[in-house]
């Protein structure tokens, strides 16, 4: 929107946008009636109470015992009400529902990589399609950057190591700004791109354009090959490594007794770093694979997992996963 | 009127002349004066940057100076201007000056260690000066890891051994302050009837000894995790980015109200004295200090809401950041009600007085935006939060430390500003003041990020206005020099 010509507000392109306005506008109001009639009352006092003459003092007055707790309470009782008000949309915010579609993305300085399921991969570009949840991974190469939306009102933070997300439902066609919004060095103001929402058949068309290597699992199970993971964990179980099949969602048991439900931070930690946690039954003879593969080659590893385990309907990235390598140093 | 006051023959100005007697004195009114001394310089330094950032930002382009270059003005601005400006300013000058006669004692508990704090502001500046000299800083005065332990290639280390022997400084003042305000209060000044001021340096002070050991401490981690390569931050090492902001936060959010609380304290003097009556409330406002004070410390992960905390612990300190506008808003109700049938007169302290309401309750209410959870979201890291901490900062904290500064000009100096031209300035600061940050908050919520160096297109008319506004805001902050200077 704009005045004179001087934009004062953004695109509102997601179904959050008009729930955080709201808010938005709410404070305000509720700040300019503050402020004006502290402003008022003010002012008014300084022209009423001027003093006149020379010698003149104010009235003794030290103070009124109910009034002020009246004014600490009527703020305290509008200050919940905002709290709670914005709590609610945060818990909107932060919750994907499950049949979002799922994207990742790795910040790197200063690129956002953008990969989808059916294997097409976007540098500071990010096609959608409109009207549909869409849930991004996010993780980090390199230092901490900000996945920012604003015509969606959301971001969240790339921290290396960690798998984050944020979802939106964008519901307006057209291209709006991605910005990186953590300071990351020297060419942060540049880290910045365009996400096109696009009409479903449209996003179809676009999703059957261009070359492809195949699906996000399909490279994945080429890393699996490559990387000779398939040496040890085989189907049957009988390898020497556990059988991945059918694993994603569900408990499993450690060498030390404990149980984790794997995610994809399980399933990070355990290609990274894998003698964190292992398996029950089985030697930690793993190698590391840190430094040898790249967040965007993980993630599609992580997704061959995932397709391997067709019954789970989604693997949350939940708990953060400690010791993670920036892979792939310049 | 200032004539026919009598000074007495030997005071503390022409108390011996040399320059050791100056370097070498324990008297809190020398040391109080050199401190003024010392952060004029910083502040018109870190102006100086703030120049260079305007400058910039006045085309989107980025043309003025290189993408690295903006970067160390931002640091260096932010640097200087926390770190050896607005944390010393009010408690060191004024505190300094003040506190003693308005207890009824004869100096600060600790000469020698008031001395002592003076040159270690000195020495954290020297190192700072080196780590500018050599090159520059460029990761933000929030120092955010793993990019200032591994990422960035710029003076981290020399930087951060300034920035912990400086918060040597601001601790022993703070100690100093404690034990002096237990101890040396002349018979019959109770605690009730300490001035307001001298509340809020109490506050400060608690503030002060218990978080800046922690600052001092994460900021030693982060060089040692640069220079011994230390897995304690960077992930690759097996260490938590994360848990670095929990650190850096638990002593920087308290230091906001460092900065911000001892301005209070300025604040009920003048507001009382320009009104010619006594403080409404004057123990909810003592009170409010405090709850400012301890609140401070238990809300420093809402500068975290989008770095990976989870959802509960978001609306914990969500919940626990509204608790402190709750004093906030008491002490701007109480001051208007002070004004309620008073004598009220318009002498330069007390325009910067109205000045600071009007700037401290814009920058209070707009953290209320950046306290609810689900709009802190689209907020955080944008020019909205600049202009938050702005508007805190520079209109709350600089207004009241300036409004204090002339009221009690006379009595450390024995020598009057011109009235008129202070008159002038003061306007100046407050309409400048606006015309620079109101802007930002605008552009804040259109979602220009903050620390760019360039920026898209359609946020240039905003960001024209704000650097135009600058310009005026930055004369006004000079003016008081030339006119206490030209007399
Ligand atoms: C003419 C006056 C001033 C102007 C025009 C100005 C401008 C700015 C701008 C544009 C930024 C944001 C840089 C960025 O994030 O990209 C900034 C940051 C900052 N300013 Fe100022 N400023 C002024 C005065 C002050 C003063 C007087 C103080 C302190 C007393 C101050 C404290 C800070 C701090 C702490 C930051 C944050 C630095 C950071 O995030 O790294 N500013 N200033
Ligand atoms: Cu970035």
């Amino acid at each position: 929107m704009k005045i004179f010509g001087i934009p004062i507000f953004p695109d509102q392109a997601s179904t959050f946008a008009k729930d955080v306005d709201a808010l938005y506008f709410f404070i305000i109001a509720v700040s300019a009636f503050f402020a004006i009639a502290v402003a008022i009352a003010v002012i008014y006092f300084g022209i009423r109470y001027r003093k006149t003459h020379d010698g003149e003092i104010g009235a003794r007055i030290e103070g009124n015992l109910p009034l002020e707790l009246l004014w600490s309470v009527i703020p305290t009782i509008i200050a919940m009400v905002m709290f709670g008000w914005g709590a609610s949309v945060y818990f909107h915010l932060r919750r994907p529902p499950a049949e979002a579609m799922h994207i990742y993305a790795v910040g790197k300085q200063w690129m956002w990589k953008f990969q989808h399921l059916e294997g097409q991969r976007e540098i500071n570009e990010l096609h959608i399609p409109a009207g549909r949840p869409v849930k991004i991974t996010i993780s980090s190469e390199d230092v901490l950057h900000s996945l920012f939306f604003p015509a969606f009102r959301t971001k969240m933070d790339a921290i290396p190591g960690r798998y984050t997300e944020l979802w939106f439902d964008a519901q307006t066609p057209g291209s709006y700004h991605i910005f990186c919004a953590e300071y990351c060095g020297t060419n942060h103001a540049g880290m910045i791109g365009t996400v096109t929402v696009m009409e479903p058949a449209q996003y179809q068309a676009w999703l059957q354009g261009g070359g492809m290597e195949g699906t996000l699992a399909q490279r994945g199970a080429k890393q699996f090959n490559d990387l000779a993971c398939s040496t040890c964990h085989l189907d049957s179980g009988q390898g020497r490594g556990p059988s991945l099949h059918d694993i994603v969602g569900k408990p499993v048991e450690l060498q030390d007794g404990s149980t984790v439900v794997v995610d994809e931070a399980y399933l990070r930690e355990s290609i990274l770093n894998s003698q964190a946690k292992v398996v029950k039954g089985f030697q930690p003879l793993m190698p590391t694979f840190q430094g040898l593969i790249s967040e965007e080659n993980l993630v599609a590893l992580i997704e061959h997992v995932k397709s391997l385990s067709p019954n789970a309907t989604t693997a949350p990235a939940t708990t953060p996963a400690p010791a993670a390598p920036p892979a792939e140093k310049k | 009127m200032l004539d026919k006051l009598k000074i007495p023959e030997r005071h503390y100005l022409n108390n011996g002349h040399g320059l050791a007697s100056w370097l070498l004195t324990k008297d809190h009114k020398r040391i109080a004066i050199m401190y003024l001394i010392s952060i004029s310089v910083m502040f018109f330094l870190g102006g100086l940057f703030a120049v260079g950032i305007r400058l910039e930002l006045a085309t989107p382009q980025g043309d003025f100076v290189q993408a690295d270059t903006y970067n160390k003005f931002f640091t260096m601005h932010g640097i200087i201007m926390v770190f050896f400006f607005l944390i010393p300013s009010i408690p060191a000058v004024l505190g300094n000056f003040l506190i003693p006669p308005m207890i009824g004692a004869k100096d600060l508990a600790f000469p020698r260690i008031n001395l002592l704090s003076l040159y270690l502001l000195w020495f954290g500046a020297i190192f700072a000066t080196v780590a500018m000299v050599s090159g520059g800083v460029d990761t933000g005065w929030t120092f955010y890891t793993p990019y200032s332990t591994t990422g960035s290639n710029s003076h981290v280390v020399p930087m951060a051994l300034g920035i912990f022997i400086a918060g040597f400084s601001s601790i022993l003042t703070g100690l100093n302050f404690i034990v002096t305000i237990h101890r040396m209060r002349a018979p019959g000044m109770t605690w009730f009837r300490l001035p307001l001021f001298v509340w809020a340096h109490y506050a400060t002070s608690l503030i002060q000894v218990l978080g800046t050991p922690v600052v001092a401490i994460t900021i030693v981690m982060v060089g040692v995790e640069r220079a011994l390569g230390f897995g304690i931050f960077d992930p690759a090492r097996g260490g938590d980015p994360v848990l670095f902001q929990h650190l850096f936060w638990f002593y920087s959010h308290p230091a906001v109200y460092i900065m911000i609380l001892p301005a209070l304290g300025v604040m009920s003097e003048l507001i009382s004295t320009f009104s010619r009556k006594t403080i409404f409330g004057y123990s909810f406002v003592a009170f409010s200090s405090l709850a400012i004070a301890v609140f401070g410390f238990i809300v420093w992960a809402h500068h975290m809401f989008v770095a990976g905390i989870s959802t509960y612990a978001a609306m914990v300190f969500s919940f626990l950041s509204f608790s402190v506008a709750i004093p906030s808003a008491v002490k701007v109700f109480n001051w208007t009600a002070t004004l309620y049938k008073g004598a009220i007169s318009f002498e330069t302290p007390m325009l910067y007085a109205y000045g600071f309401m009007g700037l401290f309750a814009i920058g209070g209410l707009t953290g209320l935006f950046l306290a609810t959870l689900g709009l802190d979201i689209h907020l955080h890291d944008t020019y909205f939060v600049v202009s938050h901490f702005h508007y805190i900062m520079v209109g709350g904290a600089i207004m009241g430390y300036m409004g204090g500064l002339h009221f009690w000009w006379p009595k450390m100096t024995g020598r009057m500003y011109s009235e008129f031209f202070s008159r002038i300035s003061a306007i100046l600061v407050f309409v400048g003041f606006n015309l620079t940050f109101f802007p930002q908050f605008v552009v804040g919520y259109l979602g220009m990020p903050r620390r760019y160096h360039s920026y898209p297109d359609e946020f240039q008319v905003l960001n024209v206005m704000s650097s135009a506004g600058a310009s005026v805001l930055g004369l006004g902050y000079f003016l008081p020099v030339i006119t206490c200077c030209g007399r």
